[in-house]
């Protein structure tokens, strides 16, 4: 199984981006710092429901919101499949399209694919001040499931920051 | 492909809260994450069927709900009224008879499931429609999160998530594997 192994780790400050969100909005990865992020990147909308990453965090956003997280989406499809894809599976946190330059996001975190021209399908867990503190890549076909979010958030609250 | 790291537990052992099918001190637990309106899960219903009435005693079945709810618009409310109907001694029989009608899940249908299985129909309906059960689904649901459940179905043997194929073959074999 080939490796990315240039995938940020926990430590390294999380590069900041502005990428479309919807058609008509941008979200900018600074404008959230004061309160965790957790950026999925996922190879392509429109997988199967039922094993479905995507999906099954839409289910979850209550247990994010808990812990005061914002759930970002990130693929390389464009504004306007991401929008069909939200409205057909009944999203409710955005999916930005990392679209042009193709991948520059994915680049930027090191889960970008040459091999397909996708992104892996990682996980990062981002503090309060933008520095990242949990990453994760799973086997593009397996979906990672939230546990492991979870638990990172879990260990932001407890043993995070003395500050 | 085995990485110990990656072996997903159940992070909420199967106890008194529980619907359980069959013996008590069978060898083996399966447990399934299961959403109604999924149709790998209806798949996955005869299934497991075929392979209780195989191992009998030896095998005790658990099934814990995990609506896709924001996916399939009935699977919440069929979730629910398992549970309701479990209330009144049901549930097994209610179970069956979601997954034998996996496309008709309205409000309508899922009362008249219920009278059929034998509950009270005034009670069950007042109960659907109050929610009652909301919480007690919520609770199977994020056990699930927390045991890695990535999907319907999901299955558990004796605690460790399963991830190969649960075709009849491959999942007979790793239950009587595991006893």
């Amino acid at each position: 199984m080939s490796e990315t192994t240039s995938v940020l780790k926990p430590g390294e400050k999380a590069p900041d981006f502005t990428l479309q969100s919807g058609l008509d909005d941008t979200i900018t990865l600074s404008e959230l710092k004061g309160n965790p992020v957790i950026l999925a990147f996922y190879p392509a909308d429109w997988s199967p429901v039922c094993g479905d990453q995507i999906v099954l965090y839409n289910e979850i956003l209550s247990e994010f919101k808990a812990h005061n997280a914002t759930l970002l989406g990130v693929s390389v499809d464009g504004a306007w499949c991401h929008a069909a894809y939200v409205t057909n599976s009944n999203l409710n946190f955005p999916l930005l399209a990392d679209f042009e330059p193709k991948g520059k996001v994915a680049r930027e975190y090191g889960v970008y694919r040459d091999q397909d021209g996708l992104s892996e399908r990682a996980l990062f867990v981002i503090d309060s001040e933008g520095v990242i503190r949990w990453s994760f890549v799973s086997p593009m076909g397996t979906n990672p499931g939230a546990d492991g979010i979870l638990s990172a958030l879990k260990a932001l609250k407890t043993g995070g920051e003395t500050k | 492909m085995s990485n110990e790291e990656m072996v997903a537990r159940l992070s909420v052992s199967v106890g008194e809260r529980d619907h359980v099918s069959g013996g008590s001190s069978a060898a083996v637990t399966l447990v399934e994450y299961g959403d109604y309106e999924c149709s790998h899960c209806g798949e996955a219903y005869p299934i497991v069927k075929a392979i209780q009435s195989e191992m009998g005693d030896k095998l005790r079945f658990v099934f814990r709900n995990f609506p896709l709810a924001q996916a399939h618009i009935h699977a919440q409310d069929a979730a629910e009224s398992a549970e309701i109907a479990g209330e009144e001694g049901k549930f097994w029989e209610m179970h069956d008879m979601l997954f034998e009608h996996q496309n008709a899940l309205t409000e309508d249908d899922l009362i008249r499931y219920a009278t059929e299985v034998g509950a009270d129909p005034e009670t069950f309906s007042e109960e659907l429609r109050g929610h009652t059960r909301k919480e007690r689904v919520r609770e199977d649901f994020l056990s699930g999160v927390k045991s890695g459940v990535n999907g319907t179905p999901t299955f558990f043997i004796n605690g460790v998530r399963f991830d190969s194929s649960w075709d009849k073959e491959t999942l007979t074999a790793a239950l009587n594997s595991a006893g």
